[in-house]
């Protein structure tokens, strides 16, 4: 009997996959990568009209001009990454306690403050930041880097939260009392205690915390007002403009960092809920 | 004691940060859909824009575009998100790179994605040219509009596109805790294939599966970059056009885009009270 149930057992998972279903498992994966082709295409041609199936005429000129001193792309770079820096950099400083409160204690009242913290990943943004727009407007934060960078933390700050409470749900807090009982000092302990202990969630909750502001586009739009210009702002403008090669070219340098983090953390991310859940802010 | 102050301390400024800005952002959507906005010098209370917006096609037919594209794109998501779910658990040749490829869209930002199906959809896109290739059509004109269009096909595609893999991802999370032994044993009871999945594995599922679907209907349905740029100008969806409202030059379409903001939000909150019944049930214990 216990011999049948191993067999039958073998039949689920290890017999390989059939004939249909390979079939069906290549049209679903080439239909998940077939839309970043042509983006990629489009940022090394130089002409592609109807009906050609491939371009007539290769040229970098797209990646010319995104990288030329005289294009909106870099700067736009680098005010998307140093948004991105500051957002993750905040959310970390403040999501850091808050996890550690939710990971390590029973409290009354905490299943309200979960759900407090979850809220903004399910509410969409845009329902919140036209209601804070004439606030900002007020404080002179509208329009500006800081403005735009305070509107990114609603979607980061409750991803770093729930992430580091999942780290710190399982973290001993025991040799943290030890280091103390030792002499070390609050920061000491911190520092080469519990520091050492969090860091590969912390990394990875950043990583991640990185990418949701990284994607950010109608915040961006609400609060910036068009004169904070993120990557993903120009990459909406050129695509309605119909510039289809550095469309192209601005999409190769949007999506690197989200492949080079799933480059980096897919063990991580595999079986994984809450990494899982918070990409849906992506 | 000396718990609830350490608790209360290290809680409070993440606390303060998301009261202050996330239910004061929605306080603030409240009280200017009513037409209270002291700072722009209007300080009536009424339902007029609420009013308004509901006795006007426009808004109706927007909100009914809106629903239409969340709800048939979370269904689609759905459905292949479990077969691909069941497909991947397997031990096949090459699974990890097959993995890996299921997953690269879940970083791809969604602005992304809806360019590339622009450039595959799009009546001088790739499937058009190919289309023209074998002879099916003489010009762009003649390929089915699916950019732009009535039925939001392109938009539903996005969707779909990005929402397989994340649906997909929980559903195989879900299926590895609870393991194969209720299968085996439905199985070696007598059960086929079929009735394995359906009586068994399915109603073990359906929990994530709903949670999941409730988070990719609220986030489709306040979506606004992937409707702006593959949907059609009337009728827009409602992120657009509640943006559309907002930035009218004439301020008193303002209170008319909160009042819009709001619907997106109570709606959104409905699907977190399920989320978190559904998951506090199930999934946590």
């Amino acid at each position: 009997m216990s011999n049948g149930t191993v067999t039958r057992q073998e039949d689920i998972s290890h017999d390989g996959l059939s004939g249909p279903a390979w079939f069906a498992l290549i049209l679903l994966i080439s239909w998940l990568v077939l839309p970043l082709i042509p983006l990629g295409i489009w940022s090394i041609s130089r002409s592609w009209f109807f009906p050609d199936i491939t371009p007539s005429a290769y040229s970098l000129r797209a990646w010319t001009y995104v990288f030329s001193t005289t294009s909106e792309v870099l700067p736009a770079l680098g005010m998307t990454t140093f948004i991105a820096l500051c957002a993750t950099l905040l959310s970390a400083i403040i999501g850091l306690p808050a996890g550690r409160a939710l990971g390590l204690y029973q409290f009354r009242g905490k299943a309200v403050i979960e759900l407090l913290i979850l809220a903004p990943t399910i509410v969409p943004g845009i329902a919140v930041a036209l209601g804070l727009h004439v606030v900002f407007l007020n404080l002179g934060l509208a329009g500006s880097f800081s403005g735009v960078l305070i509107i990114h933390l609603i979607p980061t700050l409750p991803y770093m939260v729930l992430v580091m409470a999942g780290v710190f749900a399982n973290y001993n807090p025991e040799i943290e009392a030890q280091a103390r009982s030792l002499g070390a000092g609050p920061i000491q302990t911190f520092y080469y205690v519990t520091l050492p202990a969090i860091l590969p969630g912390l990394l990875i909750g950043s990583l991640f915390t990185f990418l949701v502001s990284w994607s950010q586009y109608i915040l961006t739009l609400l609060i910036g007002g068009g004169r904070v210009v993120t990557l993903p702002l120009l990459l909406f403008n050129f695509a309605s403009a119909g510039r289809n090669d550095i469309t192209g070219a601005i999409s190769m340098i949007y999506i690197l960092p989200g492949v080079v983090l799933l480059l980096l953390g897919a063990r991580h991310l595999t079986g994984r809920n809450s990494a899982t859940e918070s990409l849906r802010q992506i | 004691m000396a718990d609830r102050w350490k608790v209360l301390i290290l809680l409070s400024p993440a606390l303060l940060l998301i009261v202050g800005l996330f239910l004061g952002g929605l306080f603030l959507g409240l009280i200017g859909s009513l037409g209270y906005m002291p700072l722009l010098g209007r300080e009536e209370i009424s339902l007029d824009a609420y009013r308004k917006i509901l006795a006007s096609d426009r808004f109706y037919h927007s909100f009914l575009m809106t629903f239409y594209i969340s709800f048939t794109s979370t269904i689609i998501a759905s459905i292949l998100a479990v077969g691909a779910a069941l497909i991947l658990r397997r031990h096949f040749f090459g699974r990890s790179v097959i993995n890996f490829l299921f997953q690269i869209n879940l970083t791809v930002p969604h602005l992304v994605g809806a360019v590339g199906i622009l450039y595959l959809f799009s009546q001088s896109g790739f499937f058009s040219r190919l289309a023209y290739e074998f002879e099916l059509i003489a010009r762009p004109s003649d390929f089915p509009a699916m950019i732009y269009d009535p039925l939001a096909i392109g938009i539903i595609l996005q969707y779909v596109w990005k929402e397989v893999p994340f649906i997909g991802m929980i559903l195989l999370a879900n299926m590895q805790t609870f393991g194969q032994d209720y299968e085996a044993a439905a199985r070696s009871l007598g059960a086929n294939r079929w009735q394995g999945f359906r009586y068994v594995l399915l109603p073990l599922l359906t929990p994530g599966l709903l949670a999941a679907a409730l988070i990719v209907f609220a986030f489709t349905f306040g979506a606004y970059e992937i409707p702006a740029l593959l949907g059609q100008n009337y009728p827009a969806s409602l992120p657009v056009l509640a943006y559309q409202s907002f930035t009218d030059v004439d301020l008193n379409a303002r209170p008319e885009a909160l009042a819009m903001g709001m619907i997106i939000a109570v709606l959104s909150a409905v699907m977190i009270l399920g989320y978190a019944r559904l998951t506090r049930r199930y999934v946590r214990s």
